[in-house]
C-alpha cells in the first residue's frame, strides 16, 4: 500500500474523496498514540488561563505543572473566550484539547466576583464531561516550605493518594472533587512499580462541608521491624484550600459511555503456542538443521582421550599377540 | 497499628491507585490555628498512607537492578475513559466474500523463482517478477487488431486493475468511516464539492488571477485599496491607485486653476485656432497617395480617356477637405469672439 495522497474520480458518488496517510513515519507514530485505545495510558493535563489573573493563581498554575511535568501542557496567554460553565464558550478548550490531546484541564481566572478561580474539568472525546470549580484560598508555594532538599520527590513518580473525611462521601460536591482530584493526581496506571521509588503523596482532608485542604507531601520511609516500613510524611510541596464553588456533573447517557470498560481479551498473541481440549497447550519448536560434521571439536575432546586410550589397548594387545605368536612360535 | 478499633481501621483502600479514604473521620470543630490543622490533617494522611503501605510492601516483590519491584493489581477505583472504546473494523468486500467462499488466505514469499532469467526475484517492488518491461515480444493473435500497440494496451489495462483497486478501497475505508471505525492513521478528505446535473466542475483560479482581481477590487474603492486590510503574505497590487483622477469640486481659481486649464484644452481643440497642429499630415498624405494611384490604375484601365492633364486639374482635394469643415466654423467662432 502506497503511503503517498491518491486523488480518485468517483461517477456514482457525488463527493470526491481522497485518503490521506502520513508520509512520515514520525507522524504515523503520534497519530498512533492519539487514537483511542483498549487500554489508556495517562492523561495528559492543559493549563491555561483566562482573562486577569492574579499573583497566587499564577503561582498556583506553575506549581500544578511542575507537579505534572510530564504529562502537562502550560499556555501562557490569556483567552478571553473561554468560559467553561457557559454553553458557547467551550468551543476553544475544545479545540485546544483536540490539538494538544489533553483530557483534563486546569482553567485559572479572576474576577472580583470569583476571586483565585480554578476550574478543573474533564473531556471525553475532546468534548466537555465535567466541571469542578473551586477557588484558592491560603495558598503557600514550594518555595516557602524549609526542608531537606535530599528528600525531595522525583519528577513523574507515582504518588500516595490521601483522602480524609466524611464529606467525600456525603457532600455531591465534595464525591465530585474527589474524583477528579484523583484524576488529576493519578498520573499514570502502571503494572510494575518499584518499591525505592515511592516518595510523595498528596493529603485532601475535607473541613467543612465545601472546603478542602490539600497538600503535597514527600514520604520518608523508616525502618521498622516487619517489612513494611514507617511512612513519614513531610510538607514539601504546594499547599491550598480548595473551596468548591460550582460544578457540573457529566449527563447519565454520557457518563454511563465513557465508564464502559472492554472486557478482558487476550491481548498479546504468543507465537508457537495453541491449546488443544484433549492434548492441553502445545508448544511449536523449530530446530535448525543440525550439521553434525561441520562442527569443530574442542580442543580436549573426550572422544581423543578415548581414542588415545583404544590405540593404546590396540597396541598393548597387537604386542601381547605378537608375543603370544612369538611365544608359540 | 493493631489496637485500632473496627469502626476506624475500614478505611478504603485502593492499592492499585495507592489510594487510601477515610470516610469516618470529621472535624467536630475547627482547629484554632493553621498549625494545628495542618498537623491533624498531616497525622491522618499518615494513618492512610501507611494503611496502602501495609498492603503495598506485602506484595510479592521481585528483584530488580534499582530495587525490588512488586506487580500491582489493577486499580478498583473506576474512572470515566479519556476517548471512546475502539471499534473493530468491518471486513471488507473482498474478506465478507472470503469468508462466503471458503477461501483461506496463504501466505506468500517474498522471493519467487523467475523463469524467464533463472533467478529468484521479488514478488513485487524493483526488480520483479513478471514486469511489463521484461516482455521483449507479444505474439499476436487473431483478434487483434492491427495498429493497437499491444504494450500500451498492456500498460493500460494495468492501470485500469490499479484505479480499480484504489477505488474499492476507498469504498472499504468510507464504510469503515460510517461506523466510526477508521484506522488511526488513515484520513478522508473530500477534494470537492459535488458535481450536481450538468454544471462543469469549477475552475480552479491561478495564483495571478487572483492577484489581478485583488488588485481590481482595491481600485474600486476611494482611496485606491491603500487602507485595506491585507491577509499576511499578501503582495501590494501591481497598478497603484486610482486610475481615474477626478477634479476637486470647490478650488479657487486662480492661474493654476485646473478645471480652466482642462476646458482651455477642450476647446482650443474644437475651435482650433491652431489647426495646423489638429492635422495629422503623414495620414493625409497617404490618404492623397492611395486616391491618385486609384485613379492612374483607373485611366489604365479604361485607355487613356483621361489625360494627364486633368489630374492636373483636380489638385489638392482632399487638404480642402479637411480645413473645410473647419473652415466655416473657424471664421463663425470668430466672429463670436
Amino acid at each position: 500500500m502506497s503511503n503517498n495522497e491518491q486523488t480518485l474520480r468517483f461517477c456514482s458518488s457525488a463527493i470526491m474523496m481522497r485518503i490521506k496517510t502520513p508520509k512520515n513515519g514520525r507522524v504515523r507514530r503520534e497519530l498512533e498514540k492519539r487514537a483511542p485505545k483498549l487500554v489508556e495510558t495517562g492523561k495528559k493535563t492543559l493549563i491555561l488561563q483566562g482573562t486577569k489573573t492574579s499573583g497566587t493563581l499564577n503561582g498556583v498554575l506553575s506549581e500544578i505543572y511542575h507537579l505534572k511535568k510530564g504529562g502537562a501542557v502550560r499556555f501562557t496567554r490569556k483567552n478571553d473566550n473561554i468560559r467553561p460553565f457557559e454553553s458557547g464558550g467551550e468551543a476553544s478548550l475544545e479545540f485546544f484539547s483536540l490539538k494538544t490531546d489533553c483530557s483534563l484541564f486546569v482553567y485559572g481566572s479572576h474576577s472580583k466576583k470569583r476571586p483565585n478561580n480554578l476550574v478543573i474539568g474533564r473531556m471525553y472525546d475532546h468534548h466537555v464531561y465535567d466541571l469542578v470549580e473551586v477557588g484558592v484560598e491560603n495558598f503557600k508555594s514550594i518555595e516557602s516550605f524549609n526542608y531537606d532538599k535530599k528528600m525531595a520527590p522525583r519528577v513523574g513518580s507515582k504518588p500516595f493518594i490521601a483522602f480524609v473525611g466524611e464529606g467525600f462521601e456525603n457532600v455531591d460536591e465534595l464525591k465530585h472533587l474527589k474524583e477528579v482530584l484523583l484524576d488529576l493526581l493519578r498520573g499514570e496506571v502502571v503494572e510494575n512499580i518499584n518499591l525505592a521509588g515511592v516518595d510523595r503523596a498528596y493529603v485532601c482532608t475535607a473541613i467543612s462541608l465545601n472546603k478542602v485542604y490539600l497538600t503535597h507531601c514527600a514520604l520518608r520511609l523508616k525502618k521498622s521491624g516487619t517489612v513494611v516500613p514507617r511512612m513519614e510524611l513531610v510538607e514539601v510541596g504546594p499547599s491550598m484550600d480548595l473551596v468548591v464553588r460550582r460544578h457540573r456533573l457529566p449527563n447519565e447517557g454520557l457518563r454511563k459511555e465513557a465508564m464502559r470498560t472492554a472486557k478482558d481479551q487476550p491481548k498479546k498473541k504468543v507465537k508457537n503456542v495453541s491449546s488443544d481440549a484433549i492434548e492441553g497447550t502445545i508448544g511449536k519448536i523449530y530446530i535448525p538443521d543440525q550439521k553434525v560434521g561441520d562442527v569443530a571439536l574442542p580442543n580436549k575432546a573426550k572422544g581423543v582421550k578415548r581414542e588415545r586410550r583404544e590405540a593404546k589397548k590396540k597396541e598393548a594387545n597387537e604386542r601381547a599377540s605378537k608375543k603370544q605368536r612369538e611365544e608359540s612360535e | 497499628m493493631a489496637m485500632e478499633t473496627e469502626s476506624q481501621k475500614a478505611f478504603h483502600v485502593d492499592v492499585g491507585n495507592l489510594l487510601a479514604f477515610n470516610p469516618f473521620h470529621s472535624f467536630p470543630s475547627l482547629p484554632a490555628s493553621r498549625d494545628e490543622l495542618v498537623k491533624e490533617c498531616l497525622h491522618e494522611g499518615t494513618k492512610l498512607v501507611q494503611a496502602v503501605a501495609d498492603s503495598l510492601f506485602n506484595l510479592p516483590s521481585s528483584e530488580d537492578v534499582d530495587g525490588p519491584l512488586v506487580k500491582l493489581p489493577p486499580p478498583t477505583t473506576k474512572l470515566p475513559r479519556e476517548k471512546h472504546l475502539p471499534k473493530p473494523k468491518p471486513p471488507t468486500k473482498w474478506e465478507e466474500f472470503a469468508k462466503k467462499k471458503g477461501i483461506q488466505k496463504r501466505k506468500k514469499d517474498k522471493v519467487v523463482w523467475d523463469e524467464q532469467t533463472g533467478t529468484w526475484k521479488r514478488r513485487f517492488g524493483y526488480d520483479r517478477v513478471n514486469d511489463d518491461k521484461d516482455i521483449p515480444i507479444i505474439e499476436a493473435k487473431m483478434t487483434d487488431e492491427p495498429g493497437v500497440d499491444p504494450f500500451a494496451k498492456r500498460q493500460d489495462e494495468k492501470k485500469k486493475r490499479v484505479e480499480k483497486q484504489e477505488k474499492n478501497r476507498l469504498q472499504n475505508l468510507k464504510q469503515a468511516a460510517k461506523i466510526g471505525a477508521l484506522p488511526s492513521h488513515v484520513q478522508l478528505a473530500a477534494t470537492a464539492l459535488p458535481i450536481t446535473g450538468t454544471q462543469a466542475p469549477p475552475k480552479k483560479v491561478t495564483k495571478d488571477e487572483l492577484g489581478n482581481v485583488a488588485g481590481m477590487a482595491a481600485t474600486s474603492t476611494a482611496s485606491g485599496g491603500k487602507f485595506d486590510r491585507k491577509l499576511p503574505g499578501e503582495k501590494p497590487a501591481k497598478k497603484q491607485g486610482k486610475h481615474r483622477k477626478f477634479l476637486p469640486v470647490v478650488e479657487g481659481s486662480g492661474i493654476g486653476s485646473r478645471e480652466k486649464e482642462q476646458t482651455e484644452s477642450v476647446l482650443n481643440k474644437l475651435i482650433s485656432k491652431h489647426s495646423h497642429e489638429i492635422l495629422n499630415v503623414g495620414k493625409a498624405v497617404t490618404m492623397y497617395n492611395v486616391k491618385k494611384e486609384k485613379k492612374a490604375r483607373n485611366k489604365r484601365n479604361q485607355e487613356g480617356k483621361f489625360s494627364s492633364a486633368t489630374n492636373k486639374l483636380k489638385p489638392k482635394k482632399l487638404l480642402q477637405k479637411k480645413t473645410g469643415k473647419k473652415g466655416p466654423v473657424s471664421s463663425k467662432k470668430g466672429k463670436a469672439k
